[in-house]
């Protein structure tokens, strides 16, 4: 599976998109404008880019609470998205969720999840649903590697695993959770080792490296939309470049660890391979960083000019009729 | 007497009993190096080493698990949940296993551990990490629940949950953790459980409250002294369960109405307890409507920060609760 010219311009432009989403919300959260957790996907915005185009618009996608790269791949609008951060009524859940929780059900993006693992057993649910329906979609469950050291992992990769239901793990191995590391969190340092259990096919993937997921993640998916194949996992090895959450004092690495890491920043990859093979200038890209530019801006611009709920939705929604 | 904040005063009491009683460990996401997501263990992983400030993976269910196998066997397990909201994948350790420990051995065997996790909402931390879950737990025999409302109280109810042969949960309010502040004296000191506290005397009516409503209550009753003259007398309960009835009881006799404030969602919650309890046995003392201000029925505390201050019970609200009581 290969992108074409237009789409590899086109993942650049997500990938900035995320960048840049995210610096804003950085800067609106030390301004006081977004309030509690917030968790910055800095560094694994190829991987996101990568399940866009490695899936079909239909197939379900969940995730932990690190989630807006994942929300902007799956199509969610940036000022919604925006708006959702800042608790505006035009956010995605009209303010209710905030960062963690974002979600658009009508895109197959089943959300955010903040307890973390909680959402695993969920995707081994929505694959089931389809499944049962003969639907042929796919569902693809993305996790920190901290979460695959909880019970929920284990239990839902079983399930998937023994009903040969279609969905595609992906674990983003970014090193640490939270402040632990993988090697003192897990008792197998390639997490992989963890599906042979589950008796998955497993692969070590390059997080940052956007060409080489498309195509890994890409054929896995067409494998699995096939009934007969069942599921399969990815650890995609990667690097979070910010703290944890927002005031991290960061006391578990080093910065000499962080800039070696910021030596493969994916999107500065994805720069580099576009102008080796020809499909953008310089010009061309630093175009498109305006353009992000702008787009974010109007972002943020909707989200402040939309207004805060009304205090007696507070009572919406807690029994469906 | 130095005046620390109630982390410090959490932190304080750790640190002493890590140091009086070999037994005693610590196990919790993040409490090594990194001092603990709130920064309550800071500095313990420093000084006592790994293998007793020990760095768990992401595992909630077998951080509690290992506390009561640990315990059975004769250690001083102190398990940290890292938020109230992350307590649930080990509610089967809790109410299957610690609770029913000592019961179900004949008095054989005891769970000493405690499982301290911060939890309430007012930090923008929306449905999952705002939760207030003390009811769930108070509900269930064998079990104790502490939530103090002063440094002074979590560091001495601390080191007493520390102690205790029964399994404690120790939960403290993430709200206050650096606002509230208190005089708290260096060195050895327990606050025994079980005992309530009158935290302030009066006698229109009494309000009872614990944890962060408490530290809003006692504004609250301020504010009412000063503009209504009306004088509430507070009880901090601290211990919720078991919870000390006599205390509770010898207020309300006294003042004849009763406020009970809590930010956990209102049906079945604490306040129905002490409800009951006054009407079953105080009935011939009742002057009024027993009264609780309340988080509202909604499955979770909202992000968004207007409805999340709607949410949330504050010293204004208490002002107008304490005020249509005793208006009553
Ligand atoms: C059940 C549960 N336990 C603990 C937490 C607190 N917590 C949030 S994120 C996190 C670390 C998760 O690490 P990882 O899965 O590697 O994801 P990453 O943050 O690296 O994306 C922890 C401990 C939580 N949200 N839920
Ligand atoms: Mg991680």
């Amino acid at each position: 599976m290969s992108l074409t010219p237009e789409q590899r311009l086109e993942a650049y432009h997500l990938m900035r998109t995320i960048r840049r989403f995210e610096e804003r919300c950085a800067e609106l959260y030390s301004a006081g404008d977004i309030g509690g957790f917030l968790h910055l996907y800095i560094g694994q915005e190829a991987l996101a880019a990568a399940v866009k185009y490695a899936t079909r618009p239909d197939d379900n996608v969940i995730t932990a609470y690190r989630d807006h790269g994942i929300a902007l791949a799956k199509g969610l609008e940036a000022g919604r998205l925006m708006a959702e951060m800042l608790g505006r009524t035009t956010g995605v859940s009209k303010g209710r969720g905030g960062s963690m929780h974002l979600a658009d059900v009508e895109k197959r993006m089943w959300g955010g999840w903040a307890i973390v693992g909680g959402h695993l057993p969920l995707a081994t649910g929505l694959a089931l649903a389809d499944d049962y329906n003969g639907d042929d979609r796919v569902t693809i469950c993305l996790m920190g590697d901290g979460s695959t050291n909880i019970g929920y992992f284990h239990e839902a990769l079983n399930m998937a695993g023994v009903w040969k239901l279609p969905v595609v793990w992906i674990i983003e191995n970014n090193e640490y959770g939270m402040g632990t590391s993988v090697k003192r969190a897990s008792a197998v340092e390639e997490l992989t080792e963890k599906a042979r259990a589950y008796n998955m096919p497993a692969k070590r993937i390059d997080g940052n490296d956007l060409q080489g997921m498309v195509q890994e993640i890409g054929e896995a998916v067409e494998h699995v939309r096939d009934p007969e194949n069942g599921p399969v996992l990815f650890e995609a090895v990667t690097y979070r470049f910010r703290g944890h959450s927002m005031g991290d004092p960061e006391r578990y690495r080093t910065k000499e660890e962080i800039t070696e890491a910021q030596r493969r920043d994916p999107i500065f990859l994805w720069a580099e391979k576009l102008i080796e093979d020809g499909v953008a200038t310089q010009e061309a890209l630093d175009h498109i960083g305006t353009q992000v530019e702008e787009e974010v801006a109007a972002a943020v611009k909707f989200a402040k000019e939309s207004p805060l709920p009304e205090l007696e939705d507070l009572y919406d929604h807690v029994y469906a009729d | 007497m130095p005046e620390i904040t109630l982390i410090e005063a959490v932190l304080q009491a750790m640190d002493e009993e890590l140091a009086r009683d070999e037994r005693v460990f610590i196990t919790g996401e993040d409490v090594g190096p990194r001092g603990g997501v709130f920064r309550a263990t800071m500095g313990l992983h420093d000084k006592y080493g790994g293998d007793r400030v020990i760095d768990s993976p992401l595992s909630e269910l077998s951080i509690v698990g290992i506390g009561v196998g640990a315990a059975l066997a004769g250690m001083r397990p102190i398990c940290e949940i890292q938020f109230a909201d992350f307590i649930h994948p080990a509610f089967n350790q809790i109410v299957n296993e610690a609770a029913r420990m000592y019961y179900r051995s004949d008095g054989a065997w005891t769970v000493p551990m405690t499982i301290r996790a911060p939890y309430g909402g007012g930090i923008s931390g929306a449905l999952y990490h705002s939760q207030s879950v003390e009811a769930l737990f108070a509900h269930v025999p064998g079990l104790k629940v502490v939530i103090p409302s002063t440094p002074y109280d979590a560091k001495g109810l601390l080191k007493s949950a520390i102690r205790d042969p029964n399994p404690v949960l120790f939960f403290e309010a993430k709200k206050g953790y650096r606002l509230i502040k208190g005089e708290v004296p260096e060195g050895e000191y327990t606050v025994p459980i079980g005992p309530a506290k009158v935290s302030r005397a009066g006698s229109d009516l009494t309000v009872y409250a614990y944890g962060m409503m408490h530290h809003y209550v006692l504004e609250a009753a301020e504010i009412v002294s000063r503009e209504d003259g009306v004088e509430c007398e507070v009880v901090d309960i601290r211990t919720l369960a078991p919870l000390d009835t006599e205390t509770v009881l010898a207020s309300f006799k006294k003042t004849g109405k009763a406020l009970i404030v809590y930010e956990d969602n209102r049906f079945l919650g604490y306040g129905a307890e002490i409800a009951a309890l006054l009407s079953d046995e105080a009935f011939e003392y009742m002057d009024g409507p027993i009264r609780r201000l309340t988080g509202p029925d909604v499955p979770g505390v909202p992000f968004s920060h207007p409805m999340q201050d709607f949410f949330m019970p504050n010293t204004s609200k208490i002002v107008d609760a304490i005020r249509e009581l005793a208006g009553y």
